[in-house]
C-alpha cells in the first residue's frame, strides 16, 4: 500500500505539506514535508503533486543499509543514517528531501495524515 | 514604542526587516511585545507603525512614504486559509492610511524567512527589486524587469531565482504611478486597493522576492494539529463548500444581479441585461483551466482561466466577482471572453480591476454625456460595452497618455478637473472608487462604504446581506451592525487569515482565539481581539484626521451625489434612492455607536478606553 496522487484535482493549497511537517516535526514548514507540490504557472496553469510510492529505490542505494522495509513501507533508521544523500539523489519521484535542520532525509512513512485534509481528494491510498 | 523586546517566540516570525532604498541600509529589529499585545499583527502592525513613523502631509509618492508588508500570527500555519498578508502605505488615492490584503503564498513565505513585517523606506535612484532569502537580504538591480507586465515579471523572476521564490511585483501602471496600481503575486492574486503599487513605483521598487526555509515553531503543536484538523473538517462538511470550490466568488454574480446590487454602467443601474453570460456557470463552461487556492485554503476560490483572442491564448486568474461587477457590469463588458481578456489586461498592466473598472466606466459615461469627446479619444467610440474601448482606455491610463493621464489619478481628481457635473457620478468615497455593490437600496452597505477607513471598499463590512435580512428600507439600527462587522472582519487581516471560511462556510469565530493560543501561547479572548480591532479602527481614523486637520469633518464620510440625487434606472432596485437626511441619520447613529462626536472624531473618552 502506498500514497498516490491525482494531480488534476490539486488546487495548490499545500495543506498536505503543513500537516506533514507539523505531525512529524511538531513545527510548521512545508520544506520539511515528505511530498511536494509544483505550481506550473502561468502556463499551462496546473499543479503537479509528487508523492512517495514506496518503490524502495532509496533502500537499494543506501550505502549503510539504513533504510528497511516493514509491511511495504520503507523507513529510515536515524541511528544508522549518515546523511550522505545518496537516496535523495536516487529517488525516482524526487520526494526525499534534505533540510538544513535535519541530518536525516525526510521520507514518507505512510502516516496518512495528509489524506483527509485534502478537500479535493488528490491524495489516496493504492494497493 | 520599539523599546520592549518581544517575549514571543511562537507563531510569529519574530523580526521586523527594515530596508532603506535611499541609502541601501538593511536592518532587523525584534518584534516588540507591546505591538503584539495591542495590535496582534498584519493590518494592526501596519496601522501602528505607519501612524508613528509617517509625518503628516508627506507626499504619498515621495521617498518619505513607506511600504509595509505585514503578516499575521496565524499566517503560514496549519489551519484554514492562513495565507493573507497586508500591504500598507499612505495611500495616493486617499492621502490617508491605505492598506490592501493579498492572498497567495507570500504571507507564509515571509514568515518562513523569519519576518512578520517588512518596512521599505526611501527611494532607489534606479529600478531595483528586493531579494530576501532567509537572512540574506539584498537590493538588486531590476533594469531587465522594468517596463514588463506583472505576469511576465513574476515568471521572469521565478526563472532567474528559482520557482520556489514567492514574488510580489508591480506592472507598468505601478511604474507610472497610476493611483490605482496594484501589487501582483502568484499569477492572479493582488493587493489591489489604495494604490500601493504606485507607491512601490515611486520608490523604483519593481518587486519583492522571498524565499524562506525556516520552521515556524508553535506553542502547542499537538493542540494546533487537533484544532486545525477539526476546523478543516468543519469547512469540508459545510453544505456551501462544493459550490464555493466550483465557482468561487464568481458564483455571487447571479445573486447580485437578482438583488439589483450589481454596479452597472457606472452605477446608473443595479443589474446588467444579459448578466447570465458572465455568471459563474459560464466561467466554468467557457474558460476554467484549474481551481486555484491560496496557502492553506480549503475553498480554492481562485479560478484559473484561459481565453483565446485573435488566435492568441491569454491565461489569467478570474474574473472573480469584483472584476465581473466593475468591468462586466460597470463597463457593461457582458460576455465571458471579453471580460476574461479585460481581466488579463488589468492584471498584466498591474491595475486594480475594481478602481480600474470604475475609472473606465466613469470615462465611458463622460463620453456618453459629451464631457469626453472624440477629440480626447482619438476618434474612437468610448461607449459602454466596447472591449476595444476598454482596452484603449486602460492602456492610455497605464501609460499616462492623453486623457489617460488625467484618468490615472482616479475618478475623484479626474472629475474635479473635468467638471461639468461629473463629480456627481464620480463613484468614490474619500478618493477610493466604490467596489461591487450598488447600495441605494442597501443602507447598511452604503454606510459601510461611507465609513470604511481606506475609502469605499467592501471588505471591512459586507453588510448587504444584513440589509436583505432585516429589511432594505430600514435605516435605524443599521449602524450597529456595520460597526460590529467593522470590528470582526479586520481581525482576519490582523491574524493573517482569509475571512471567507467564516463568511461563506460559517466556520465558528471561537476557533480563532483557540488557534491563536495554540500557535502563539497568547491568551486572547474573542472580546479582546475585538477590542484590538476597534483600537486599529480608531487609529486609522486618527490618521485621517491628522492628515486633514484643517478640513476634517463628516463630509469625508458622504457618498457621491449620484446615490442621493438620482434613482437607480434599471433592474430589481429600479427607482430606489436614499435621501440626504437619511444619510445623516445613518452617520449620526454610526458616530454615536462608535463613541465619536458629531463631526466623526473619536472622543477623548473613547481614545482613553482604547489606550490611544
Amino acid at each position: 500500500m502506498y500514497l498516490d496522487a491525482d494531480s488534476s484535482k490539486c488546487t495548490g493549497c499545500r495543506v498536505c505539506l503543513t500537516v506533514c511537517s507539523l505531525y512529524h516535526f511538531k513545527e510548521v514548514n512545508p520544506k520539511k514535508a515528505a511530498l511536494a507540490v509544483d505550481a506550473k504557472f502561468p502556463k499551462p496553469g496546473h499543479y503537479e503533486v509528487r508523492v512517495c510510492n514506496q518503490c524502495g529505490t532509496c533502500a537499494s542505494v543506501c550505502p549503510v543499509e539504513a533504510i528497511s522495509e516493514k509491511s511495504g513501507i520503507y523507513i529510515i533508521d536515524a541511528d544508522k543514517c549518515t546523511g550522505c544523500g545518496e537516496c535523495v539523489k536516487a529517488c525516482p519521484t524526487q520526494v526525499m528531501f534534505l533540510h538544513e535542520d535535519s541530518p536525516v532525509p525526510i521520507k514518507c512513512d505512510l502516516c496518512k495524515e495528509c489524506i483527509p485534509l485534502c478537500g479535493t481528494k488528490v491524495l489516496f491510498l493504492k494497493d | 514604542m520599539f523599546a520592549e523586546r518581544s517575549p514571543f517566540g511562537f507563531g510569529y516570525g519574530g523580526k521586523i526587516l527594515r530596508v532603506n532604498l535611499s541609502n541601501g541600509k538593511i536592518t532587523t529589529e525584534p518584534l516588540p511585545g507591546k505591538l503584539v499585545r495591542d495590535y496582534l499583527g498584519g493590518r494592526g502592525f501596519a496601522a501602528r507603525i505607519l501612524y508613528d513613523e509617517l509625518k503628516p502631509g508627506i507626499d504619498p509618492m515621495g521617498p518619505d512614504n513607506k511600504v509595509l508588508i505585514a503578516s499575521g500570527p496565524l499566517a503560514g500555519l496549519f489551519l484554514p486559509a492562513g495565507g493573507k498578508i497586508t500591504f500598507a502605505a499612505k495611500s495616493p488615492a486617499t492621502n490617508s492610511y491605505g492598506d490592501s490584503n493579498m492572498g497567495g503564498h507570500l504571507a507564509a513565505e515571509v514568515k518562513y524567512a523569519g519576518y512578520d513585517v517588512i518596512i521599505i523606506e526611501g527611494a532607489a535612484a534606479q529600478p531595483v527589486y528586493l531579494y530576501i532569502n532567509n537572512d540574506k537580504v539584498e537590493i538588486r538591480d531590476a533594469a531587465k524587469y522594468w517596463g514588463q507586465g506583472a505576469i511576465i515579471t513574476e515568471d521572469m523572476l521565478k526563472n532567474d531565482l528559482g520557482r520556489e521564490f514567492e514574488i510580489a511585483t508591480i506592472g507598468p501602471a505601478g511604474e507610472n504611478k497610476i493611483k490605482f496600481a496594484c501589487i501582483s503575486h502568484d499569477f492572479g492574486r493582488q493587493a489591489g486597493r489604495t494604490g500601493i503599487g504606485a507607491v512601490m513605483g515611486s520608490k523604483n521598487l519593481k518587486a519583492v522576492a522571498v524565499k524562506g526555509t525556516k520552521s515556524l515553531k508553535v506553542a502547542d503543536p499537538d493542540k494546533l494539529l487537533e484544532i486545525g484538523k477539526q476546523a478543516f473538517a468543519d469547512c469540508f462538511k459545510h453544505t456551501g463548500w462544493k459550490q464555493w470550490v466550483a465557482q468561487g466568488t464568481a458564483g455571487v454574480t447571479v445573486w447580485s444581479n437578482q438583488q439589483g446590487s450589481f454596479p452597472t454602467r457606472n452605477f446608473q443601474s443595479g443589474s446588467l441585461k444579459g448578466y447570465e453570460n458572465i455568471s459563474g456557470d459560464e466561467l466554468v463552461k467557457q474558460t476554467l483551466v484549474n481551481h486555484k487556492a491560496c496557502f492553506g485554503c480549503p475553498c480554492a476560490c481562485g479560478k484559473y482561466a484561459k481565453t483565446v483572442r485573435n488566435n492568441k491564448d491569454y491565461y489569467v486568474e478570474g474574473p472573480e466577482y469584483e472584476t465581473a461587477a466593475l468591468i462586466g457590469g460597470d463597463c457593461a463588458i457582458g460576455n465571458m471572453a471579453d471580460l476574461t481578456y479585460a481581466n488579463y489586461i488589468c492584471d498584466e498592466l498591474g491595475i486594480d480591476t475594481i478602481s480600474g473598472g470604475s475609472v473606465v466606466a466613469f470615462a465611458m459615461e463622460c463620453y456618453e454625456k459629451g464631457i469626453i469627446t472624440k477629440k480626447d479619444t482619438g476618434g474612437m467610440d468610448w461607449k459602454f460595452g466596447s472591449i476595444e474601448a476598454f482596452d484603449k482606455i486602460i492602456n492610455m491610463i497605464a501609460r499616462r497618455q492623453g486623457i489617460g493621464n488625467l484618468l490615472a489619478d482616479g475618478v475623484k481628481i479626474a472629475s474635479e478637473k473635468l467638471g461639468k457635473g461629473s463629480e456627481k457620478f464620480a463613484m468614490q468615497v474619500k478618493g477610493l472608487e466604490i467596489s461591487g455593490y450598488e447600495s441605494r437600496n442597501a443602507p447598511a452597505m452604503m454606510l459601510a462604504y461611507m465609513t470604511c477607513d481606506i475609502g469605499a471598499h467592501h471588505n471591512r463590512a459586507w453588510a448587504i446581506t444584513h440589509d436583505i435580512q432585516v429589511g432594505r428600507d430600514i435605516i435605524e439600527g443599521k449602524a450597529k451592525k456595520v460597526v460590529e462587522l467593522q470590528h470582526i472582519r479586520p481581525i482576519f487581516d490582523m491574524v493573517g487569515c482569509c475571512r471567507l471560511q467564516w463568511v461563506e462556510l460559517e466556520l465558528k469565530l471561537d476557533y480563532y482565539p483557540q488557534l491563536l493560543k495554540a500557535a502563539t501561547g497568547l491568551d486572547f479572548t474573542w472580546d479582546e481581539m475585538l477590542k484590538a480591532s476597534e483600537r486599529v479602527w480608531n487609529l486609522t481614523r486618527l490618521f485621517l484626521i491628522k492628515e486633514h486637520t484643517q478640513t476634517f469633518g463628516r463630509q469625508f464620510d458622504y457618498p457621491p451625489a449620484r446615490w442621493y440625487e438620482e434613482t437607480v434606472v434599471n433592474g430589481p432596485t429600479k427607482g430606489s434612492i436614499i435621501s440626504k437626511a437619511n444619510i445623516d441619520i445613518l452617520l449620526d447613529e454610526y458616530y454615536n455607536v462608535r463613541g465619536w462626536d458629531k463631526n466623526g472624531k473619536p472622543t477623548p473618552e473613547k481614545l482613553k478606553e482604547l489606550g490611544l
